[in-house]
């Protein structure tokens, strides 16, 4: 068994990252691209036994690692998973090698840099996953927004100011106001930045409050849930495809997952007062953005207003109680929803770009008749719409499903509101799927597409395997989870007054 | 073999020919495609119909789980299969008609370039539809319940080049996802109230106790907990199976291929909700008020989609609406608690129906895709063996003694006459009136198509486009020499082999299913309380008495009226429906439109939610959270920093004079006492 499996996930991909910045200039893209397909491909590889060598039996942190890091601080480099984090470390560093292979030619300038970004962004993103200190976990938190913003910004289009401001508008109040929170948390737990502790750190229901207050703003902007999602359609409409992907499938968990780590467990009785607000929210998600995603005209935005009306599951699911207790099915089936949203935005996203590739437009309008040229994409990309639709025996179904029925048990009209998901996520998706793709060619652009390339081919493949994969057999990713599930469930049932 | 691994062997083996002719389609051609599908298919049907002898004849009904789907809180739920008399009855029904299909497929689409793509769709189908039925649980049952809604989606839009085949697709599905948002909420309440287990058999032992159980939905209001179940249960059915509202979907379905049709549209898809409810029968027996929903949304589909088969002129709408009206005689059936009954129509109604529509693709084939009846006529010279079929199949249709639909449909009618249920007098009328409904517009047809004037020679083909001839489906009509022509004998083989269980299945069932022990431990029934099969029973005195006894009794007659209305009508006075429809205006052009349902779903609900969703994003989004929130807060830094630019100004004096007032201030609050002294 190799010691240091978290951080070799997170520094396999930075240090490749690096060496592919070595090569320099575009005249040697290819060494580049050949350089970051090999560490995306290594730093999937390394996140593989995370799953493999996973105690199923025992709940807590496993992996764990733990160095000082600025002694004087208490401030310490340490790692460590459980069932929850573990799905996104390997599901983050899984994107990452189909982002390296979905931009091989399609980015040209700055090939070396490029791929650089995603793969630091992708070590950046597992360190989020797998930090067990506040510090630590705010460093990669805020840091792995730096590539992100590169990425917008050198590679995205034309709005892409526009759109990075609105994003550092939305995230810079949030991002302060938790690191407010853990200082506070620090005094309090006597001064230690370890998470861990927080969990167990009494605290009277006004400090709860505010420290809900101060991770709401910060989460609920990266997930993103209403009314703080509208940076989202615009990110996504600028940033390039690989970007779009990591952004959908990734970055969004981050928001879910400070739910799952910092909320429920540090402020249990605070996240109960309030729960009645963020099922509210997440249902305002649900029903409202799925009836602005039907009205889209540009196809990354309607994506884009999809997977803000999806996170609204996770969320939804996150935060259903009955009594004091968490809902087993509502937090399973989020978690899910989480994993089955990173494989079929990527997909969708990937689609698009395929597309867009071809055409140069996002717009609806634009297109129609694509399946006379293009039957394979046609067939890869109907497979993703149902998905999107939450088609069972696709992922997106098992998420939804699981939301709903936790739902019900806590509140019929709740799951009566989420179930309209069912009929909106069919038809802005398959809608959108309609004016694309079938009808007659509708113009001479159409007319000159031509059908996936093996390149394109092997990504849409490799994703609906996960995608049908997770949808035929979801017992694989729920089983690790089950003692994290039961253990978090445990803990928020007890008052921490 | 071990009985399971034969199940999976039904199950699998047309997947995996779908898969074939689906993935490598393009590789291994188009023999290859239909063969492979043709014996996964057959290997299906051979198993189905092992399988029914084989419980027949006192083998072991098989409950099991192959493998585990998801475990949460400690309760894994499965897939797996649940083998009995009800499910070996719809695997014999679905595999035999799937395979009649499939054989006659090759004759219907060969000139059509996605044809691997076909027959990759039909097995696809096949094997939901066995998954659908063969479960043992509901998440199973979903899963096949939206898979055949996903094959039904692909195959009425196979032709995807035609606006309307892709706009009736993506209704097809979102009706359908209408009734599937109350099932998958039905599923939730049986998940949440009957102790955690979906397995058809914890499930049903946990209902008899919740009898009573109420819900409180809105504070202060009670409801029965089983009433609310069958009813989000029944949605599923309704949009499944096309009964009254959710109905609009199956008419539009006909943009499809006629031999899906035949199979998804008429014989086995839509039936899905009457074979729900049948397995369900545990929970629906415990809630009147459900039935009576059941009841009463059977009855206006069984006789207010029948009146809309008279109004048709395309051959395959009148058969459309023909089947909508037969499925709500099934679920009028169900709602008496006649669930045998049901069923055993669902079965007579699977073979006849499918006939009639592969005999209506015949003649379509034969009139080179001209589907309007007014331009047919006179066919039975040319196309003998479809004449045949297709009258012993309306014959069967109307319930003609001794023919298969007259065993089901009259049973069906006498359930409702003996039922005491709320709203059993309404659909009692509505049965009986639609049985001369059926026979009119059926012998329309059947005059309109086989017999009378010629009326192709005359046909003006001004629309006529030989050019298109890749517009496969665009191209029809007869040429000014053609003469209509027999298909060939793949086409005509299944219609042979249809039509003898559509003369023969009804006589040879009747009493197994119905007053046997068919259906024993499987089909529940209050007798107490639903007393319809009860006292059927006691009157039933074997198949020949009932056939013998048929010239009694008012169906028999109506029926008779019907074919005679319809032969004088438009075989003796062809003047007489001219003259009807001048003058009954307003009633007919309300069912030419289908009594405008189409039009307010569309206005109400496509219309509606876009309207919405447009407030939404430009008021909510755009005006609001963007121009108010986040724009707003931007100014809102703009204005500050402007402001607090002017204070840092660099003069003294402006600082002096801030200063100044400051400490005015708050000597002035000091003094007043609002700072404490």
């Amino acid at each position: 068994m190799v010691e240091n499996l978290l951080s070799l996930a997170i520094w396999t991909p930075i240090v490749a990252g690096l060496l592919v910045i070595a090569t320099g200039g575009d005249k040697n893209a290819n060494t580049a691209r050949l350089l970051a397909l090999a560490g995306a491909a290594l730093g999937f590889l390394v996140t593989l036994p995370l799953y493999t060598q996973f105690d199923t039996l025992h709940g807590g942190m496993q992996f764990e690692e733990k160095f000082a890091w600025i002694a004087s601080l208490n401030i310490n480099y340490h790692l460590g998973v459980d069932g929850i984090s573990m799905l996104f470390v390997i599901l983050n560093s899984f994107t990452t090698f189909l982002v390296v292979l979905a931009g091989w030619q399609v980015i040209e300038k700055r090939v070396a840099q490029y791929m650089a970004a995603f793969l630091v962004m992708s070590g950046l993103i597992n360190g989020a996953f797998a930090a067990l200190d506040a510090v630590l976990f705010y460093v990669f938190f805020e840091a792995m927004l730096i590539p992100m913003y590169l990425i917008i910004g050198v590679w995205g289009g034309p709005r892409r100011v526009y759109a990075s401001i609105k994003f550092f508008l939305y995230t810079l109040l949030g991002s302060l106001l938790m690191l407010v929170a853990f200082i506070y948390l620090y005094f309090q737990a006597g001064y230690s930045f370890e998470i861990l502790k927080y969990h167990t750190l009494p605290l009277p229901l006004t400090a709860q409050i505010l420290i809900f207050i101060a991770f709401f703003m910060s989460f609920a902007v990266k997930v993103p849930m209403w009314p703080v999602h509208t940076w989202l359609p615009d990110a996504h409409v600028e940033a390039p495809t690989g970007g779009s992907m990591v952004l959908a499938a990734i970055t969004l968990k981050i928001g879910a997952y400070g739910f799952l780590r910092f909320v429920l467990p540090i402020v249990p009785d605070a996240s109960r007062e309030l729960a009645w607000l963020m099922v509210a929210l997440s249902l305002v998600a649900v029903v409202y953005i799925g009836l602005v995603a039907l009205v889209q005209t540009d196809m990354k935005k309607l994506v884009a207003y999809s997977s803000i009306s999806h996170m609204g599951f996770v969320t939804l699911g996150l935060f259903l109680f009955a009594g004091n207790e968490l809902n087993p099915w509502a937090i399973e089936g989020a978690i899910v929803q989480m994993v089955s949203h990173g494989f079929v935005s990527a997909a969708m996203f990937m689609c698009i770009g395929v597309m867009y590739d071809r055409l140069h437009t996002r717009n609806i309008a634009d297109y129609g008749g694509v399946v006379n040229r293009m039957p394979i994409f046609a067939a890869f990309f109907l497979l993703f719409a149902m998905a999107n639709s939450g088609l069972p025996a696709t992922s997106g179904f098992v998420g939804e499903f699981m939301v709903i029925m936790g739902a019900l048990q806590v509140n019929f009209w709740a799951a009566f509101a989420a179930a309209t998901t069912l009929i909106f996520g069919a038809a802005y998706t398959l809608w959108m799927y309609k004016r694309v793709v079938f009808g007659d060619v509708a113009n001479s652009h159409v007319a000159e597409m031509e059908d996936v390339n093996k390149r394109e081919f092997l990504i849409l493949a490799i994703l609906a395997v996960m995608v049908l994969g997770m949808g035929l057999y979801p017992e694989m990713f729920v089983k690790v989870m089950h003692v994290s599930v039961n253990d978090l469930i445990a803990h928020v049932a007890q008052s921490k007054l | 073999m071990e009985m399971k691994s034969l199940y999976l062997l039904i199950a699998l083996a047309p997947l995996l020919g779908s898969a074939l002719a689906g993935l490598f389609g393009w590789a291994i051609g188009r023999r290859a495609a239909h063969v492979a599908t043709i014996a996964g298919v057959m290997v299906s049907a051979i198993g189905s119909a092992y399988t029914l002898n084989y419980l027949l004849n006192g083998g072991e009904p098989f409950n099991g789980n192959i493998y585990t789907w998801l475990t949460v809180n400690g309760i894994e739920y499965s897939v797996g299969f649940l083998v009995d008399n009800l499910t070996a009855m719809m695997m014999v029904v679905v595999t035999s008609v799937s395979l009649m299909v499939h054989i006659y497929t090759i004759g219907y689409m060969s000139e059509d370039p996605g044809y691997q793509r076909f027959f990759s769709y039909i097995s696809l189908f096949t094997f939901s539809m066995l998954m659908l039925v063969m479960s043992n649980n509901f998440v199973q049952l979903f899963f096949g319940w939206e898979a055949v809604g996903l094959v039904s989606y692909l195959l009425i839009g196979f032709w995807f080049k035609k606006p309307t085949a892709i706009f009736a697709n993506l209704k097809a599905f979102l009706v359908n996802r209408v009734g599937d948002f109350g099932f998958a909420l039905g599923i939730g309440m049986v998940l949440y109230h009957f102790g955690g287990s979906l397995n058809y058999t914890d499930v049903f032992a946990a209902a008899p106790a919740l009898k009573d159980a109420t819900i409180e939905l809105i504070p202060g209001s009670t409801w029965s907990l089983m009433t609310v179940t069958c009813i989000l249960l029944f949605i599923g059915a309704m949009g499944k199976s096309a009964q009254f509202p959710l109905h609009v979907w199956l008419p539009d379905s006909m943009e499809g291929p006629t031999p899906i049709s035949a199979l998804i549209h008429a014989a086995t898809m839509v039936t899905a909700g009457i074979f729900m409810v049948s397995r369900m029968s545990p929970l629906f027996e415990l809630s009147d008020t459900a039935l009576s929903v059941v009841l009463v949304a059977g009855s206006i589909t069984a006789l207010f989609m029948g009146f809309l088969g008279i109004v048709q002129n395309d051959i395959k709408r009148v058969v459309a609406y023909s089947t909508l009206s037969q499925l709500g005689y099934m679920t009028v059936a169900l709602g008496v608690s006649a669930y045998n009954v049901a069923v055993f129509h669902l079965m007579t109604h699977a073979f006849f129906k499918a006939l009639l529509f592969l005999a209506a693709g015949s003649v379509i084939i034969g009139m080179h895709h001209d589907q309007d009846m007014r331009n047919m006529g006179g066919l039975r010279k040319y196309m003998p063996i479809t004449w045949i079929t297709s009258l012993i199949g309306s014959l069967a249709l109307i319930g003609t003694p001794f023919f298969a639909g007259f065993y089901s449909k009259d049973s069906i009618i006498e359930a409702v006459h003996a039922s005491n249920l709320a709203g059993s007098g309404f659909a009692y009328f509505a049965v009986v009136a639609g049985v001369f409904i059926t026979a009119f517009y059926s012998f329309r047809l059947y005059f309109l198509v086989f017999h009378g004037e010629e009326r192709w020679m005359k046909v003006q083909h001004d629309d006529h486009h030989h050019d298109a001839h890749d517009d496969h489906d665009h191209h029809h009509g007869l040429g000014p020499n053609d003469k209509p022509h027999e298909s060939p004998w793949v086409v005509t083989l299944p219609l042979v082999l249809l039509a003898i269980p559509s003369v023969f299945v009804g006589y040879i069932a009747i009493e197994p299913m119905l007053y046997g022990d068919f259906f024993k431990g499987i089909i529940y029934i209050d007798h107490e309380a639903h007393p319809a099969m009860a006292t059927m029973a006691e009157h039933f005195h074997g198949a020949a008495a009932m056939t013998a006894h048929a010239l009694q009794t008012l169906p028999f007659w109506l029926a008779l009226a019907g074919v005679v209305t319809a032969w004088f009508f438009y075989m003796k006075a062809p003047q007489i429906p001219a003259a009807i429809k001048r003058m009954s205006g307003p009633i007919y052009t309300l069912l030419e439109n289908k009594y405008y349902l189409d039009d307010i779903y569309f206005a109400l609900f496509a219309k509606g939610s876009r309207l919405l969703g447009m407030g939404f994003w430009k008021v909510g989004d755009q005006a609001l959270i963007d121009g108010l929130l986040v724009n707003g807060s931007a100014k809102l830094v703009g204005l500050f920093s402007r402001v607090t630019r002017k204070l840092q100004s660099g003069f003294i004096y402006s600082y002096a004079t801030a200063m100044i007032i400051g400490v005015l201030g708050l000597m002035t609050l000091w003094l007043s006492g609002v700072i404490a002294r």
